[in-house]
């Protein structure tokens, strides 16, 4: 609320010299390396600070009025779905489970994100760039909270949402998201940025929540909407965030052109392993669909990230090591992650399966190079499997990449018949990734990556189950103690959609909602 | 290049040889993705090749149509994508498979659901 003051308002500059560099000071009796003891390690070299511009500062006077008014309304939104049984709206339950994806994979990204800005927004070394992350910390505890909170109401009705936090530690697939992130917070204060700053909130935000958003909104889910426009309008600031930490690291000595530069490269390769999730969604998951992967990338990816690539030329950055092959493998990673999760649809917290006729008329339209050829053949057998009650389960571990920890199912760049094997020998010992750029970030900075916590390799070592269970009874059953350790009940919250309790549900709420 | 660090790195190598019941292979069916990945199976070295394709495979790979039809002496096996030509009544160790070893065979004439590779 605006108060009435005689004196005249600062202007916007003032006002945020006042709020940020003003609160500022010069240490009398501590060294500053004592202070931000992690400035130098990295070999970033930073000569004045205060040449840093914050992307928050036009924003910064009325940034708590605004938050608070999305707040509000956000929350009038996803109230009003919950009173008018929104979750009966959608276009089919199939759709949920896109959001038990997310709410997984993605929220717990958001609470890691306010945890490095937060420990970054400490460790930087002007007042400047502090409170920019000091400002994004807040904008991502609160992304968190609110996705939480607008997918809570399909907890009430719907299986497989109620423990995703004690899921995202342990079960199998989201070891690829959490270890993206446990990377970047585990690296300085530097790579944290161009790893999430940039990579994350440039490279991905778009990618993810634009489509996702969209997909929301076509398949009836309000609350999703709402907090999808909500986290998207802060994500641009965010974006420009990273984007101006890099050109100011750049412009600040030319020595650091060769670290960002490989910084970029790793990151964005991470950043699209992840992305292959958002991919299946786009294809598979969502019942009514608003755009393939394939028209996403290159909207998003080829046009947006070539814009971007080219604005960051005149620093010397190129575009990053992995862009060729990401382009070209626009045509295949949906269909590859979806089949890989078709496999294991026993192990994960969601339901899945094979596409209808009318979607595979849709998947080789989008895909009239690939799909036809080589993924409608595996799901037309799929399908026919299941049809004669022989529901294809893959119940042998896979190998995973020991970067991204995908199982090991993309295909070469060339030749989408054979699978990409790379490895490497360290320290006595065999490691294998999926593609040369997750080779290539291992035989960088190996030490940090074979402590990486690989699902399958724990599970083989006996540290994914309850304490009590017994691996030496007669009848131990493995992969039963494994979805116990997980939290997840088996033939309710996995296996097939068709035949599942989200199904029935959904049908007899809603032929009781729309019938007398 | 090591890591960068402010402090000596630790050397954590989570996943050696006698952390597992038995060492690790990796094998995968070239042709064959309807297996989305190769698999990751604990072997004992004193298991005998020929043991290992009559044994654990069926349980891994026989859901697939072609699995009946394969005729193993015709079988072409590749080591770390190097053509290789294991014996199969020596073991695993014999044959030189170490722990995290990566294995893939092809077999000629079987070339998934209608030739697709799936």
């Amino acid at each position: 609320m605006d108060m009435k003051v005689k004196q005249k308002k600062l202007n916007l500059k003032d006002r945020y010299n006042l709020m940020t560099r003003d609160l500022d000071w010069e240490p009398s009796y501590q060294k500053k390396s004592d202070i931000f003891p992690y400035l130098a390690y990295e070999g970033i070299k930073i000569h004045d600070w205060s040449k840093f511009e914050d992307p928050f500062r036009l924003t910064m006077d009325a940034y708590w009025k605004y938050q608070a008014e999305k707040e509000k309304k956000l929350y009038a939104i996803i109230d009003a779905f919950n009173q008018n049984n929104g979750h009966l709206q959608v276009t089919d339950a199939r759709y949920i489970n896109a959001l038990k994806l997310f709410l997984t994979g993605v929220s717990p990204l958001e609470y890691m994100a306010h945890r490095g800005f937060a420990h970054v927004g400490r460790q930087l070394g002007g007042a400047g760039p502090r409170v920019a992350c000091l400002m994004q910390s807040l904008d991502e505890i609160r992304h968190s909270q609110t996705q939480i909170h607008s997918m809570s109401n399909y907890n009430k009705f719907y299986n497989g949402f109620q423990n995703f936090r004690h899921q995202h530690d342990r079960v199998w697939y989201l070891s690829v998201p959490k270890s993206f992130f446990d990377d970047a917070v585990t690296a300085g204060p530097f790579e944290f940025m161009v790893s999430i700053g940039f990579a994350f909130e440039y490279v991905l935000t778009n990618l993810l929540f634009v489509p996702f958003v969209s997909g929301a909104a076509y398949n009836g889910d309000m609350a999703a909407m709402a907090f999808g426009f909500s986290a998207q309008s802060d994500e641009a600031r965010h974006m420009t965030l990273g984007l101006e930490m890099i050109k100011f690291i750049l412009e600040q000595d030319p020595d650091n052109l060769p670290i960002v530069q490989r910084w970029i490269d790793k990151w964005f390769w991470r950043g699209y392993r992840v992305l292959t999730l958002v991919a299946m969604m786009m294809d598979y998951m969502l019942p009514k669909r608003v755009m393939s992967w394939k028209e996403a990338w290159e909207t998003y990816a080829e046009q947006n990230g070539g814009a971007l690539f080219a604005d960051l030329a005149r620093y010397g950055i190129t575009v990053p090591a992995g862009w060729t092959q990401a382009c070209k493998d626009k045509d295949h990673i949906s269909h590859q992650a979806w089949a890989t999760f078709y496999n294991y649809g026993a192990a994960a917290p969601f339901h899945t399966w094979t596409p209808s006729e009318s979607e595979m008329e849709w998947l080789s339209a989008k895909y009239p190079d690939t799909f036809d050829k080589y993924y409608r053949p595996r799901f037309e057998h799929w399908a026919k499997e299941a049809a004669e009650g022989k529901r294809f389960y893959n119940t042998t571990l896979p190998m995973l990449c020991q970067t991204c920890q995908i199982p090991m199912v993309f295909t070469e760049p060339d030749d989408p018949t054979k699978i990409a094997y790379r490895e490497s020998d360290y320290s006595g010992m065999k490691y294998h990734f999926c593609s040369d750029g997750c080779k290539g970030i291992f035989d960088h900075e190996p030490e940090k990556y074979i402590q990486a916590w690989m699902p399958v390799h724990q599970i083989y070592q006996g540290n994914c189950f309850t304490p009590e269970a017994d691996p030496s009874a007669p009848d131990f059953n493995p992969l039963a103690e494994v979805l116990k350790w997980y939290r997840m009940e088996m033939g309710r919250d996995n296996l097939d959609f068709e035949g599942s309790q989200d199904q029935k549900n959904f049908k007899a709420w809603r032929d009781l909602a729309t019938a007398n | 290049m090591t890591t960068t660090s402010v402090r000596p790195y630790p050397h954590i190598q989570k996943d050696t040889v006698d952390k597992f019941p038995a060492p690790l292979l990796y094998i995968g069916w070239e042709d064959h993705l309807m297996f989305c990945a190769p698999f990751c199976l604990p072997l004992p070295p004193t298991l005998k090749f020929g043991d290992m394709l009559a044994g654990p495979l069926p349980g891994v790979f026989g859901a697939h149509p072609d699995f009946a039809k394969i005729d193993w002496s015709a079988a072409e096996w590749f080591k770390s994508g190097k053509a290789w030509k294991p014996d199969v009544n020596k073991t695993l160790a014999e044959n030189g498979l170490g722990h995290k070893d990566v294995i893939r065979f092809r077999t000629p004439g079987l070339h998934g659901l209608n030739g697709s590779c799936n």
